[in-house]
């Protein structure tokens, strides 16, 4: 039996995640007393497989196919490629191209399928730990059998590192006409401020409530000084527009303090603003994950605090 | 064309919560319609309204309590419910293969062309059902959809998937097809007094897996709950005490050290 990676790239660039999943399989590798391999699939693979060739890479395979990510051919390379080198284990990223294939390999592959992964355990078999209830608490998972899909949280695991010595082969595969075709990309958020820049930013979220409550925000951001960002429900509501979300899914930023009003600190939002160099969170629950990245915070109504706030830098 | 929209009703932990054995407390945790799932409802109801879909159709996976959260997706517009449901279904933890052999049975006995459900569920955060779903029935699929545009005559539907870093990518996807929809994607609409008057009336289909053709073995979880806890909390934050007036004032201090001001 062996481990398997499948690596993810974009626009002509390997993923962080890519490096990420590779440490998390070697643990893997290391527990079980196998090999690692690792796909990749698509876009200019070979000097793909040079840069996965990391410490602690057996093989890489190189799948080559078309430029960009196409599920079937990642699903039909990963499941032919799980077969040949008879991986008990398939560890992938849990990007949003990742959880866009790894539940049909699963299927295909006829194993179970535990997502988001933040730790793993490899004893007699695989124990899983992962979050549920929205970051509130973290629970263990028994898999049953030795054979699964997993895809691992980025930035949970470090990425590899080193130069390996992994034999590389150009892995031909017969792959599936896809009934979905990538016509293009598209850059969101743009327009006329960029967060990314700004030194002091005043972010809020969910707990703000009502659309005309904003205006508190940006009274609070004038009278600092500060650009005014936000957590994803803002944006979704259409209460502010795409370019100022902080997250996952839209911009990392790290400005020299961030003010986060009313948010909770979801792992997709932390991912977005935690190279912050001061963080600072105003919020009513205090077990809200927020609290754990903050190195100032107040448990409060933010409706009762910002006003005193904005009192005391007029 | 018909729409299936696959709807859960997720719990939500209370701020206050106790653990009990493997879950939370069930008096610590509140049940509403999984917020993902409502952005494929209206998605679902808004291809009515066009005129593209002649019938949007629940699936629910839960217990009778449901019926409450169904009632609601109802309201919003959809025309009829199944709930699925049976004491073998009852305290487990459902891995996904056990969910889409409930969901493979409903898409056999309703045909749809276009299946929608929500990204995630709230509560297990799995991501992973729409698609495992569109592998065994053999639907193509899109997962992370937060803009769509169908063109039934060409069987095709033009969606928008949204990736990391505020890139989405255009995708073609062939009819029939399966797409987890992304929060943002649209407007749910609150329910009308209309709307829930109707939705009293409309049919929920209750189904228990001998109705599906299915046994208690099919939906076995290769998976199981072993623990459940609160992470050790990592803070290192100095917590700013008093009340509003007194705690906005030390802050102040605190940002003022840091150089801002207007």
């Amino acid at each position: 039996m062996s481990v398997l990676v499948a690596a993810e790239h974009r626009r002509g660039e390997l993923r962080d995640v890519s490096y990420e999943a590779i440490t998390a399989g070697r643990e893997l590798a290391d527990a079980r007393g196998v090999d690692l391999h690792v796909a990749v699939v698509a876009g200019d693979v070979d000097a793909f497989a040079e840069e996965l060739n990391r410490e602690g890479v057996d093989a890489i395979h190189a799948v080559a196919d078309g430029e960009e990510f196409d599920h079937n051919a990642y699903r039909a390379a990963a499941s032919t490629l799980a077969d040949r080198v008879d991986a008990g284990a398939v560890v992938l990223p849990n990007s949003v191209n990742g959880l866009d294939y790894a539940p049909a390999l699963a299927e295909s592959l006829g194993v179970p399928l535990v997502t988001d992964a933040v730790g793993i355990e490899y004893d007699d078999g695989l124990t899983v730990t992962r979050e549920m209830y929205g970051s509130k608490v973290e629970t263990t998972v028994d898999v049953e059998g030795d054979r699964f899909v997993l895809t691992v949280r980025g930035g949970e695991w470090p990425p590899a590192e080193g130069v390996g010595d992994a034999t590389v082969e150009t892995a031909d595969i017969d792959l599936p006409e896809s009934g979905a075709r990538v016509t293009g990309f598209e850059e969101v958020g743009g327009g006329d401020v960029d967060i990314a820049d700004a030194d002091v930013l005043v972010s809020v979220g969910r707990g703000i409530e009502e659309e005309e409550n904003i205006e508190l925000i940006e009274d609070l951001a004038d009278a600092l000084g500060a650009t005014l960002s936000a957590s994803r429900p803002i944006v979704d509501n259409g209460w502010l527009p795409k370019n100022r979300q902080v997250g996952q899914s839209g911009k990392v930023v790290t400005p020299d303090v961030y003010i986060a009003v009313g948010i909770s600190g979801a792992v997709q939002h932390v991912a977005g603003m935690k190279g912050s160099d001061t963080i600072v969170a105003i919020n009513t629950d205090p077990n809200a994950p927020i609290f754990d990245i903050a190195d100032y915070g107040i448990v409060g109504d933010l409706f009762d605090v910002v006003p005193e706030l904005i009192d005391e830098f007029a | 064309m018909k729409v299936l929209v696959t709807v859960k009703e997720v719990a939500e932990a209370d701020d206050d919560f106790a653990i009990e054995g493997t879950d939370i407390a069930e008096s610590d945790l509140e049940y509403d319609l999984n917020e993902w799932d409502d952005y494929a409802v209206e998605a679902a109801v808004q291809l009515a309204e066009a005129g593209i879909a002649d019938e949007v159709v629940t699936v629910t996976v839960g217990p009778e309590r449901s019926e409450e959260t169904i009632r609601m997706a109802l309201a919003k517009g959809a025309d009829r419910a199944v709930r699925v449901w049976d004491d073998a279904l009852d305290g487990g933890f459902a891995d996904v293969a056990s969910k889409v052999e409930l969901f493979e049975a409903v898409v056999a006995e309703e045909e749809p062309d276009l299946i929608l459900g929500g990204v995630q569920a709230a509560d297990t955060g799995f991501g992973a059902t729409g698609v495992a779903l569109a592998e065994r029935i053999g639907f193509e699929h899109a997962a992370v959809v937060n803009d769509l545009d169908v063109d039934a005559d060409a069987g095709v539907a033009h969606v928008h998937r949204e990736l990391e870093g505020g890139v989405e990518e255009l995708t073609d996807v062939d009819l029939p097809a399966v797409l987890t929809v992304q929060t943002g994607l649209n407007e749910p609409r609150y329910a009308s007094l209309r709307g829930i008057r109707q939705a009293q009336r409309k049919e929920i289909a209750v189904k228990a897996l001998s109705d599906l053709g299915l046994t208690a073995e099919d939906v076995e979880s290769a998976l199981t709950l072993t623990s459940m806890y609160e992470p050790e909390s990592e803070s290192d934050a100095e917590i700013i005490e008093g009340d509003a007036g007194e705690s906005a004032g030390r802050l102040a201090e605190v940002l003022r050290d840091k150089g801002v001001s207007a």
